[in-house]
């Protein structure tokens, strides 16, 4: 799988030589009828395929919500699976036209890679899991520990600084994908899996007895996580930006899956409402979409508390409550700009 | 068979060298154009994303760990030096392989000729097995069988309480050399000095007089014995460091991780069973003929072998061989799946992907396998030479 991605990579190096994209990505889109999605290979919760091998999860639902603004279809997604390695490769090659993989923005991702991040929309820090067996109770006591991490992410190099800080020692076992990780957890080849809370929740899910493994307290790390796109196109850049603000402004102002449509056919008495779902103003004619984007992405997935809680939140086996990811007048952050 | 003509150009074209030389230009002028269009296109395409092809990224902190370095290396070293650990790594690993594999290649082409029945027919069923399956599985295979059949760290199978064997790898005692050591150097050398100068010395005396010293014997002896018998007159100046289990993991000597295992016996055993057939071929072809001329000669049986068939059979065997081992070092690159910190997962994965420099990490990683390769293929050209017939 990953030589597979690995070959792919380097093709898709050569190949995007050939097709010099210059159309803008929106069009390229539209005339493929279809959005290409970089997704992780499989974390559960965040975006994986299920037994029916419909993908599903947090991140599947952007996707989602983003082809249905711009071709009204919520389904008309090709996920396109990516290791930590391959995905940014895989975005600027142009196998992919957005991502949403779970992905940490950073200075050097956004200026170096040649990124333009979207909205965050998950706000997430990295932990540690340990076999409840091994009784520990802080990371600080992992002096001397192997440790699974994925490599090419940002937990890597946190991983790295935080061991030095602490001035203890480790062994890094580095690992391609969650599943690997899962796998050699599991074999106990490392006694501690690194990785953003959320996903160590999507992993400890999956054990039969979940309570015989532990997240750690600690929170080494700030882990913004949010959608990319590839630098140079403002306006793929701004459509992907204004998804995500709509789902989650649609949260704060009570549009859901099930009236979004409802309200993009009858103009409301609330002006903040109806710019939203598109039943008045041009909000979806300055982006180059149709009136009722909006309305399409909330119809296809819902707002973003309908996504939270369907895939990651309290009732689901990954059991993350809301904390940081509420919105700002909830006692959380989410505070996304006014669609105006 | 040409028809006469009047026209220059088709007299041209009729004209064998011309021609020749025709085509060669426009073929050249093709793939020449062709690499123009890839790399003027690579060129363009990063630039029109903003990024240039740029080596400055070598000299920044690599920022990450690497669990297996032969040399000093830690998250404040730069991607170069990253790469310099991944680069040794894949050495180590290619030597190390390249090594066992002969070893064992030896082995099992002998055991396939062998007239016992049973010999031969295990030595038949582990070649046709190992190598029809892809050298991939067999690495995944035994990596899987490292880390789920062998105990975990505090319940390792427990050797004099020296070695220990678990599923984090094999934990062996390192030596620590202390100052005296060197005398026992000393001596190593000079035996090593001495060997050579007595090799040529006795093939004089033989030319010369017939007279036939016990060369291997004595080279053993000033080489092995002589050193040891200092090492233990002056006292052992070796100190072992050997691993003992502290919290989570044994501290200590040196370790043989899984992924080292898992991708050196893997790489080795799959490998070997080419060099099998090949060694099997070259005694084959050695015609029987030259063994009975031999006896006929009144030679022992070890002479014969070691002097009419195994240096004739060398030149079948070598040129082969050469590419199996260029196969193996090559092959090590599969590390990949397995997590060794090779020269790709370092400069080719995590630098690679940490900074983004895609093209400068690909061209780094493609030089080296190529530099690499280059290197076999000169030194066993240079053996292959030694052994060719020298015609007088």
């Amino acid at each position: 799988m990953k030589l597979i991605n690995k070959v792919l990579t380097g093709v898709a190096l050569t190949a995007m030589t050939a097709t010099a994209a210059q159309a803008s990505t929106l069009e390229d889109v539209r005339a493929a009828d279809e959005l290409k999605c970089v997704v992780t290979t499989g974390l559960a919760g965040f975006a994986a395929p299920n037994a029916a091998g419909r993908w599903e999860g947090f991140d599947a639902d952007f996707c989602r919500a983003v082809a249905a603004a711009v071709l009204g279809d919520g389904d008309k997604v090709k996920f396109v699976p990516s290791t930590g390695k391959t995905r940014f490769t895989m975005l600027n090659s142009g196998e992919g036209d957005i991502l949403f993989r779970n992905t940490t923005e950073t200075l050097s991702r956004d200026v170096d890679l040649k990124l333009s991040f979207l909205p965050v929309n998950f706000y997430d820090g990295q932990g540690f899991m340990v076999p409840a067996s091994l009784g520990v109770s802080s990371a600080l006591e992992l002096d001397g520990a192997s440790v699974c991490i994925q490599t090419g992410t940002t937990t890597e190099l946190n991983l790295a600084d935080y061991f030095r800080t602490n001035g203890m020692s480790y062994e890094p076992v580095a690992i391609e994908t969650n599943e690997e990780g899962f796998t050699n957890y599991v074999a106990g080849r490392c006694d501690v899996y690194t990785t953003d809370a959320s996903g160590l929740a999507s992993t400890r899910a999956k054990f039969e007895d979940p309570t015989q493994h532990l997240v750690l307290p600690e929170i080494i790390s700030k882990e913004p996580l949010g959608g990319a796109v590839r630098h140079g196109d403002d306006q793929w850049a701004d459509i992907g930006k204004w998804v995500v603000n709509a789902l989650i402004n649609a949260e704060e102002m009570g549009i859901t899956q099930a009236n979004a449509m409802n309200l993009a056919s009858n103009v409301g008495n609330n002006p903040g409402i109806n710019r939203l779902v598109g039943s008045e103003g041009t909000m979806g004619e300055m982006l180059g979409l149709g009136p009722k984007w909006a309305a399409q992405a909330i119809a296809a997935v819902g707002n973003y508390g309908e996504i939270y809680e369907r895939n990651v939140g309290p009732n689901t086996p990954l059991e993350i409550g809301r904390g940081l990811n509420n919105l700002w007048n909830k006692g959380g952050v989410l505070y996304a700009a006014p669609i105006r | 068979m040409s028809t006469p003509t009047t026209n220059p150009l088709l007299r041209a074209w009729y004209d064998k060298e011309t021609r020749s030389v025709i085509i060669q230009i426009i073929a050249a002028a093709l793939i020449i154009s062709f690499f123009a269009y890839i790399i003027n296109n690579a060129v363009t395409n990063l630039a029109a994303i903003g990024k240039d092809i740029n080596f400055g990224f070598l000299w920044q902190n690599a920022s990450y760990d690497i669990n297996q370095s032969l040399i000093e290396y830690s998250s404040t070293s730069s991607h170069f030096k990253a790469m310099i650990v991944g680069l040794i790594n894949t050495l180590l690993v290619a030597v190390a392989g390249i090594f066992l594999a002969t070893i064992l290649g030896f082995l099992l082409g002998i055991m396939r000729l062998s007239s016992n029945w049973l010999t031969q027919k295990i030595a038949y069923v582990y070649i046709e097995y190992i190598r029809n399956v892809p050298v991939l599985l067999h690495i995944l295979l035994l990596y899987g069988v490292i880390l789920n059949a062998l105990p975990r760290p505090k319940s390792s199978y427990n050797l004099n309480d020296t070695f220990f064997l678990n599923n984090r790898g094999l934990q062996m005692p390192s030596p620590e050399f202390e100052s005296l050591f060197w005398v026992v150097a000393a001596f190593l050398v000079g035996g090593l000095a001495f060997s050579l100068w007595f090799k040529r010395y006795a093939k004089k005396i033989q030319d010369a007089t017939g007279k036939i010293y016990p060369v291997g014997m004595i080279s053993i002896g000033a080489i092995v014995l002589l050193p040891m018998a200092v090492y233990f007159l002056i006292g052992s100046p070796i100190v072992w460091d050997v691993p003992a289990l502290k919290g989570f993991n044994f501290k200590g000597g040196i370790v043989l991780r899984p992924e080292f295992i898992a991708l050196w016996l893997a790489l080795s055993l799959y490998t070997a069973a080419f060099i099998g057939e090949i060694v099997r071929a070259g005694i084959i072809a050695i015609s029987h003929g030259q063994t009975e001329a031999a006896q006929a000669l009144g030679l022992s049986n070890s002479f014969i072998l070691k002097l009419v068939v195994i240096p004739q059979a060398l030149r079948v065997i070598i040129p082969p061989l050469t590419s199996q081992y260029l196969n193996l070092a090559k092959n090590s690159s599969l590390a990949l799946a397995i997590g060794y910190m090779d020269v790709v997962a370092t400069i080719g994965g995590i630098s690679l992907n940490q900074t983004g420099r895609e093209m400068e990490c690909m061209l780094i990683v493609m030089a080296i396998y190529l530099a690499m390769s280059l290197l076999i293929s000169s030194v066993m050209n240079w053996y292959n030479d030694r052994i060719q017939l020298v015609e007088r």
